[in-house]
């Protein structure tokens, strides 16, 4: 399917500056955010494109608060970490690492759901995508807390700073055997890892050699782990404290070595610098966005109007990761019609987004932690039954979809996970996810009393069908969803009266089962619609 | 061996290995002695026909006994006298005179009527009195669960885990339509699938598809193929649809009704065993010109749709005998209320009480049942006829008769006792354990014994090494108490569910484990 040849956008990178509609303000908040919500939209009112771009890209908003301990019960009683505290400053490792795993990857759904105004949790799993790690593989809970607070910290900044954090972060130099490499046999994952995933790519100008791969793993010997403090330590004796010297593609760079952690620090610092001498790295990342915020397909015309562009600016402005975003989303290019509601949902941007958009409650932390925890923690498992493990992506590559040609993103549905994807949010439409005295559940009449004009059926449908699919659904289906809310009646008056009459005597349960029953059918269909799975 | 031919013949309680969402887990069949009665089997399908808006059962089955008194009350729509449709056997009662093939089906002994059939305290909102007709509420209860759906559940307590299975390879019910109806809506799950189109499944993977050529376009048709890939139940429709036909050359192809039971006729043909179809024609909220005066009261809207009623009753059921299947098959109409005695002034009529109702196949006894409503000699603007029949005791008798239920289970999937009318031939054979292993089939994650019960009852539940939370609800789906709600070992459990401060009834155990959800009724009785 993926090689048909289909529509395509000549647009490039000039400033789009046609009509501000609530078509183009849905498609940037569907981009950037998990899902749009009605009150995303209304935030946007009387706001212009720049506004909403620089308000999105505020990298000034206060990071998340750290995971806490949620787990403390009467078999597991954590000596160090009182409940609803974090445990992020304690002793490292220890006998509730596993608990704190889930606390971790669970806060990270929870920071997706509960996310602000703000590209943030978005480009945090860009990032997740791109540096991919598994906690299964890296185990400790402090080493992934510690590496999604570096990722969300850099994740608009410098990108050349945010590889040379990288290169020793903890979970990193565990996962890809940095801890291991020394001098008398380099180990040569990480050097790969660096240039094929992480910053040239494989692609005809990233022409480095094995022997560049060898020769930066002798740079990368000497770091290790404290396994008792948990901290990253440098031993000498383990480094390759000779001179490395690089392949014509790196015009035969000579780095000078050193012995003592300082040289070998600065000899991160020139290995980096040395490969971000590269245009390659920012077309390579320029492409790795496009995939993430736009669409799988580059072809010709995109890659010289657009990619091409973009990469000039990210190269000649020190790898600015927020002026690039802020060049891409504010494009012709990215507003292009041929690019509106032409991705795949991730699982993760099905579920979040359905939590926010079908305003599900959630627990809150001061009443009920574990709980709280708990419910992110049954999105989470969903998620993965999705095939989207939060802090737990398949390989180093990242998950497939974002790739694996020439399918990507299709690779999300299958005749598996789409089944799955329609009956999980359907339960939460119709019964809800119960637990601890908490039921998670869409809230049906609490959507519709945010649309427009809810006693309307036509203007109520419309509106919902605008926030929930990307791609209008047809006149026929259209149909189908009033007849719904009508019970098949002829006359909208029926549905008016049924609205009228509930918001006239919300407490009257007879009045509110009319309307809800109604209004579950409905969502349950919209959720039905193909339209529905796209972004 | 399979495993599924393994759970439903497992005489022990067995746990079995099944992979669900890629983790190992366990389910275990329910054993054959928990279902120790002998049921019957049963191949017998209902066909239920709403007629959407409100018949004018005044105007469809006329009381020519009171003829003055509508004549009073009515006369800008009554029928002339003399046109009305005689029936076979009565003075006192007649047909419009549009229905003429029903008017033979009657003398046939095809058509059952029922008079006055309604409930106690009738609602006059169509929203409101849809929901009581379709979950069988009393007027001033709200149920969330479809009658046909407690039934389908009542029959296959597993459905959707585990389904389609050998034992049950076909949707469970089926609504014509786009949109899957309400009265098959299960306690966590509606058990019917919507057809529009049988031979629909398969148009959609070829290259007739409406998607833009665009790149959301693209991805659209490209969820759309997985979509229709992985309906279940799209390829045994297809193939009975294929397989299947029709005989008859009565049906109308220009009418919905007559389009949609000619569907239902080759879908049976065709050999599902799906038990329930629904199929609906809109067009009764006769407020106003019900009749056309320049042409006789005789004609006009209603007249045309009680026409197409009865024309499309008639081709479906020649199309069953032509086809060998009127012994399988019962028809039933019902509408949300009947229409006001007094007509208004735009030759019209308003939301009324009961009325009347038709049954017919081969089975049904025939004639009527139930007197005329009497018409007062002063008829005030707010009157309707008065119910004479409740509407589940008609769908109690289904239950029992047509369907071959247990009076005891009849009660717990209609919530409440209600009487059987004599209305259907017995057609209920006994002495097979075939409806036993129907209640096994597809993946058991909870059941319970004795059910039912008078102090406590076992519960026995599976888990996959996650959370479970089993909760009691009652039948308006209020939660009673929380049985379980902790993670759980992987393997089979055990809680006893006391019931001593329960009142006796029907009650629901939902059982849910992150992405397993089954519910199950259970009967209290003193």
């Amino acid at each position: 399917m993926s090689i048909q040849k289909t529509a395509r956008t000549h647009a490039g990178i000039n400033k789009y500056n046609g009509p501000w509609d609530d078509a183009a303000k849905l498609h940037l908040l569907r981009r950037t955010l998990f899902g749009a919500t009605f009150r995303d939209l209304k935030y946007l009112e009387n706001k212009n494109l720049s506004d909403a771009i620089n308000e999105i890209l505020d990298d000034s908003v206060s990071l998340p608060s750290p995971p806490l301990n949620y787990y403390q019960n009467d078999n597991n009683n954590d000596p160090n970490v009182p409940l609803g505290k974090t445990w992020v400053n304690d002793t490292f490792g220890g006998q509730f690492n596993s608990q704190r795993r889930n606390s971790w990857a669970w806060d990270w759904i929870g920071n997706c759901i509960n996310q602000n105004f703000n590209i943030r949790e978005k480009m945090t799993l860009f990032w997740h995508n791109h540096f991919a790690t598994e906690s299964s593989i890296f185990a400790y809970a402090y080493f992934g807390f510690e590496h999604t607070k570096l990722l969300r910290e850099n994740c608009l900044g410098d990108f050349k700073g945010l590889v040379k954090k990288m290169t020793l972060d903890k979970a990193m130099l565990r996962y890809l055997n940095g801890e291991k490499n020394q001098a008398k046999a380099p180990d040569e994952n990480y050097a790969r890892e660096l240039q094929e995933l992480f910053t040239l790519g494989k692609g005809e100008q990233a022409n480095y050699t094995e022997s560049d791969i060898i020769e930066a793993a002798k740079v990368l010997t000497g770091w290790r782990i404290n396994y008792k403090t948990g901290e990253v330590y440098f031993t000498e004796s383990r480094h390759y404290d000779k001179n490395k010297v690089f392949s014509k593609f790196y015009n035969n760079y000579l780095l000078r070595a050193g012995s003592s952690q300082e040289d070998a620090e600065k000899e991160i610092d020139d290995l980096v610098n040395m490969i971000f001498a590269k245009k390659e790295v920012a077309r390579f990342l320029v492409r790795r966005l496009y995939v993430w915020f736009i669409y799988y397909e580059i072809d010709e015309t995109t890659e010289a109007n657009f990619i091409e562009p973009l990469a000039d600016i990210f190269f000649d402005n020190n790898f600015d990761i927020k002026l690039l975003m802020k060049t891409m989303l504010e494009s012709e290019h990215f507003f292009d019609t041929a690019n509106r509601a032409c991705m795949i949902k991730s699982p993760l941007d099905y579920l979040a987004g359905f939590c926010r958009q079908f305003e599900i409650e959630f627990p809150r932390i001061e009443d009920d932690i574990e709980n709280t925890y708990r419910m992110w923690g049954y999105i989470y498992y969903l998620s993965s039954i999705l095939q989207q493990t939060i802090g737990n992506p398949p390989s180093v590559s990242g998950w497939p979809a974002y790739h694996q040609m020439p399918s990507f993103h299709e690779l999300w549905i299958n005749t598996d996970t789409l089944p799955k994807r329609v009956s999980y949010t359907e339960y939460l439409i119709w019964t809800g996810y119960n637990r601890g005295g908490f039921r998670l559940q869409a809230d049906t009449i609490k959507i519709a009393s945010k649309t427009s004009k809810p006693e309307d059926p036509n203007q109520l449908i419309q509106d919902l069908v605008k926030h929930l699919c990307p791609l209008d659904v047809s006149d026929e289906v259209k149909l189908d969803m009033k007849s719904i809310l009508l019970s098949n009646q002829p006359l909208d008056s029926y549905w008016t009266e049924a609205w009228m009459n509930y918001i006239a005597e919300p407490t009257n349960e007879t009045f509110k089962n009319t309307v809800e029953s109604r209004l579950k059918l409905l969502f349950a269909y919209i959720i039905k619609q193909s339209e529905y799975q796209l972004s | 061996m399979n495993r599924k031919e393994f759970l439903q013949t497992a005489g022990q309680l067995s746990l079995i290995p099944v992979v669900i969402g890629g983790q190992p887990i366990r389910a275990f069949g329910k054993t054959l002695s928990n279902t120790a009665n002998t049921f019957t089997e049963t191949d017998h399908v209902l066909v239920l026909i709403e007629l959407n808006g409100g018949n004018d059962g005044l105007n469809t089955v006329i009381p020519l006994d009171q003829y003055s008194n509508l004549f009073k009350a009515r006369e800008n729509v009554l029928i002339d006298e003399n046109k009305v449709l005689n029936l076979e056997g009565t003075e006192k009662t007649g047909l419009h005179p549009s229905m003429t093939k029903l008017q033979e089906m009657h003398k046939n002994g095809e058509l059952q009527i029922l008079q006055g059939v309604g409930y106690p305290n009738q609602n006059r909102s169509h929203f409101r009195s849809k929901d009581i007709w379709v979950t069988g509420s009393d007027s001033d209860e709200n149920l969330n669960s479809g009658w046909i759906g407690r039934y389908l559940a009542n029959e296959w307590p597993n459905y959707p885990e585990g389904f389609p299975n050998d034992n049950m390879k076909d949707p469970l019910a089926i609504q014509i339509g786009s949109v899957v109806s309400p009265v098959c809506q299960g306690i966590s799950v509606n058990m019917g699938l919507a057809v529009s189109n049988p031979d629909y499944f398969y148009e959609l993977l070829t290259d007739d598809d409406s998607t833009p050529n665009t790149r959301s376009g693209r991805e659209l048709k490209f969820i759309r193929t997985v979509a229709h890939q992985s309906n279940e139940y799209a390829k045994v429709v297809n193939e009975a649809s294929e397989k299947g036909s029709n005989k008859s050359e009565l049906y109308d192809e220009t009418e919905s009704l007559a389009k949609q039971l000619k569907i239902v006729a080759r879908l049976i043909s065709g050999g599902l065993r799906t038990r329930v179809y629904t199929v609906t024609l809109g067009g009764f909220d006769t407020h106003a010109n019900q009749i056309d005066a320049s042409t006789g009261n005789e004609e006009g809207a209603h007249a045309n749709l009680l026409n197409r009623v009865s024309e499309a009753i008639y081709a479906f059921q020649d199309d069953l005998k032509l086809l060998g299947l009127e012994d399988r098959v019962l028809g039933m109409t019902y509408s949300e209320f009947g229409r006001r005695i007094k007509s208004n002034a735009s030759s019209g009529t308003d939301h009324g009480s009961a009325a009347p109702l038709f049954m017919f196949g081969k089975n049904v006894k025939g004639g009527i049942l139930g007197e005329n409503p009497q018409i007062a000699d002063e008829v005030e603007t707010g009157d309707g006829v008065e119910m004479e029949i409740d509407f589940r005791n008609i769908y109690s008798s289904v239950l029992k008769n047509w369907f071959c239920l247990p009076s005891s289970e009849v009660d717990s999937v209609m919530l409440q006792n209600f009487d059987s009318l004599d209305i259907l031939e017995d057609t209920c054979q006994t002495g097979s354990v075939a409806r036993a292993l129907q209640k096994k089939s597809g993946d058991t994650w909870i059941y319970n014994y004795p059910n039912p019960f008078v102090e406590s009852t076992t519960v026995k539940y599976a888990s996959n090494g996650r959370h479970v939370r089993i909760s009691v609800l009652d039948t308006q789906a209020r939660e009673i108490s929380v049985l379980v709600d902790e993670d759980k070992s992987e393997g089979e459990h055990t809680t006893i569910l006391n019931a001593s401060s329960m009142t006796p009834g029907v009650y629901y155990l939902q059982y849910q484990s992150e992405d397993v959800m089954q519910s199950r009724s259970v009967v209290k009785i003193r």
